[in-house]
């Protein structure tokens, strides 16, 4: 780059003056640097589009109804379908709700409103909660085995996975709503406790109406982690199921479960399967994670 | 109260984990487990050294780190410090949906993209790397970790006050200088912090590796051959329908205590680090 000084001096440049000029511009290391990071960036990103791309086109030949209307076959491919995985998800999906949520909100309107911080057993709580977010899923799937499965004896059905699901997501949405529940201003409370209300008054008919929209978009993120998990279902023997789950003890079978058993299938009819199955599964999370942002933006407010 | 709820469950974990390991090593010598080198559980002359698993484990942990750590810290550095505000604003979530799209999902695209994609690229042997291999999960899983490092490093360099920067730019410092020698170090606890959450999320996954490393112990270094982890042999041994009681059933647990421990520790001292950037800044 190339800069005009500003009074062209007639007689010839001094020396020193070139070097101070060719300063300006942005040395090549900078542009180096930024190239880097932009590349570090790009991977992500590029690696993102490619594998949504590439599941769609895989999957393009098996995307029609007979996913929806159709049960899965392990003999004949060209007929298959994923409902009992569809139905079987959405229960699961709807009864993980049912434990994990009262359940996580409560947790968060303890720690946040009525637990004393400076406590030793509520700071064991706090760092407990931290960590078991960060607890692998399958380790999950082995309490949901040993305990609810087998200890406690109800098998591979909704209730235990669901209930697996809904611990494995109970810190994202205790996590979630305690944030929820911070951003709502001290004055608030403030306010209503000095018109009378009681402490619980103040929470339930103050705090947690503006809190709703974080604990909402909190709820859903923490859903669409439970509807992708496929290990601790694997762990807990859920696996091929021909029917729609029909209650709460019945067995079934999962979106995830059923792609992962695709995938291991050898016929290329199988794998074709198995990514129109993974385009239904990413449908569905697109859907859910909508509802979050529109809730979000619909439900924002400034304090 | 429902807080209890979270307390309980890592009581039930510790329980459900702990009772039948310790029960599995008065069965099998703690020594054997730890220091055996043949995995072999179902034989008819088992050997219960958990060594192949632990190889596996490190091994696409290892691939997964050196890609995720150099680009999920270069994507923060360039969110926190380059992008303009709204750049980030549709970067930060289009990044984090990598760290939405179910492993299942990475599994299959590990299996059926990556792998073949090897075959084309590494010259030779057509049967090099084999079907299932450590590079293709580890690479894949590389990728999927890179929103965990990246969102939380941002966080930390976003935590570090304006005024250091401003500072160095007064003291005629460019963005690089600034990023690399003042933002970076200051926002060093919530890094590293960052890099070991991120660690511990890839020893502990599970979907990817069943799917695209295989389930063959392996003591070997070789990352394009056929690698069992600790999570896959969980997974793929409970899933095969086994009697409780058992010593294979007590396996399970046995790896399963083994796999909490590492990742327990790993988390708590992310957790502590995390604080201590906290404290120093807010």
């Amino acid at each position: 780059m190339t800069i005009t000084a500003p009074p062209p001096p007639p007689s010839p440049a001094t020396p020193a003056a070139r070097p101070l000029l060719k300063a300006t511009g942005e040395p090549l290391r900078e542009r180096a640097f930024k190239w880097m990071l932009w590349f570090c960036m790009a991977v992500g990103l590029v690696t993102l589009v490619v594998l949504l791309v590439y599941v769609f086109i895989r999957g393009w030949g098996a995307l029609d109804t007979r996913l929806v209307t159709n049960m899965p076959s392990s003999v004949l491919p060209a007929t298959a379908g994923a409902q009992s995985a569809i139905t079987g998800t959405l229960w699961l999906m709807v009864f993980t709700a049912i434990w994990a949520m009262p359940t996580g909100i409560l947790a968060a309107i303890y720690l946040e409103e009525y637990g004393d911080p400076t406590r030793w057993y509520n700071r064991v709580i706090e760092i407990n909660i931290l960590n078991l977010a960060a607890v692998p899923s399958i380790v999950f799937g082995i309490l949901g085995l040993a305990f609810i499965s087998r200890g406690l004896g109800f098998g591979p059905t909704i209730l235990t996975g669901s209930i697996t699901l809904a611990l494995l997501v109970l810190p994202i949405v205790v996590i979630a709503s305690r944030e929820a529940i911070r951003a709502v201003p001290q004055s608030i409370r403030a306010g209503s406790l000095a018109l009378g209300a009681t402490r619980w008054q103040t929470v339930y008919r103050q705090v947690l109406p503006a809190a709703i929209p974080g604990i909402a978009t909190g709820a859903i993120l923490a859903l669409s982690r439970a509807i992708g998990e496929a290990a601790p279902l694997l762990m807990l023997g859920v696996s091929f199921v021909r029917f729609n789950p029909d209650g709460l003890m019945s067995t079934f079978t999962a979106l995830p479960v059923q792609i992962y058993n695709w995938t291991t299938e050898s016929r290329p009819e199988y794998t074709e399967l198995a990514a129109a199955a993974s385009v239904v599964l990413l449908v569905l999370l697109l859907a859910m994670n909508s509802v979050a942002i529109y809730i979000r933006n619909k439900t924002q407010r400034r304090w | 109260m429902a807080a209890l709820v979270s307390v309980a469950t890592t009581v039930g974990i510790v329980i459900s984990l702990f009772v039948p390991a310790f029960q599995f090593f008065q069965e099998v010598p703690l020594t054997d487990f730890l220091f055996g080198t043949t995995w072999s559980p179902t034989f008819a002359n088992p050997g219960f050294g958990v060594w192949p698993l632990v190889v596996g484990t490190l091994l696409i942990t290892v691939i997964a780190s050196i890609v995720a750590l150099p680009l999920g810290l270069g994507s923060a550095v360039y969110l926190s410090e380059y992008a303009e505000d709204r750049v980030r604003r549709t970067l930060k979530p289009a990044l984090e949906v990598l760290a939405g799209i179910p492993t299942v999902i990475y599994g299959f695209f590990a299996l059926t993209l990556v792998t073949p994609l090897l075959r084309w690229l590494i010259p030779g042997d057509a049967e090099i790397p084999q079907i299932y291999n450590a590079l293709s999960a580890g690479l894949v899983m590389g990728v999927m970790i890179i929103p965990t490092i990246a969102s939380l490093s941002e966080d930390a360099m976003s935590a570090v006050p304006s005024g250091l920067r401003q500072g160095a730019f007064a003291l005629g410092s460019n963005r690089r200088q600034v990023a690399t020698r003042v933002v970076v170090p200051a926002a060093l606890s919530g890094i590293t912090a960052a890099f070991v959450l991120g660690i511990s999320r890839a020893i502990g996954e599970t979907m990817i590796v069943v799917m695209a490393a295989g389930l063959q112990p392996n003591t070997s270094w070789n990352p394009l051959e056929i690698h069992q982890t600790m999570t896959a042999f969980i997974a793929s041994t409970a899933a095969g329908d086994i009697a409780t009681g058992t010593t294979i059933y007590k396996t399970i647990f046995a790896v399963g205590a083994l796999l909490f421990v590492m990742t327990f520790v790993m988390n708590m001292i992310s957790i502590r680090l995390v604080r201590r950037y906290r404290e120093v800044y807010e």
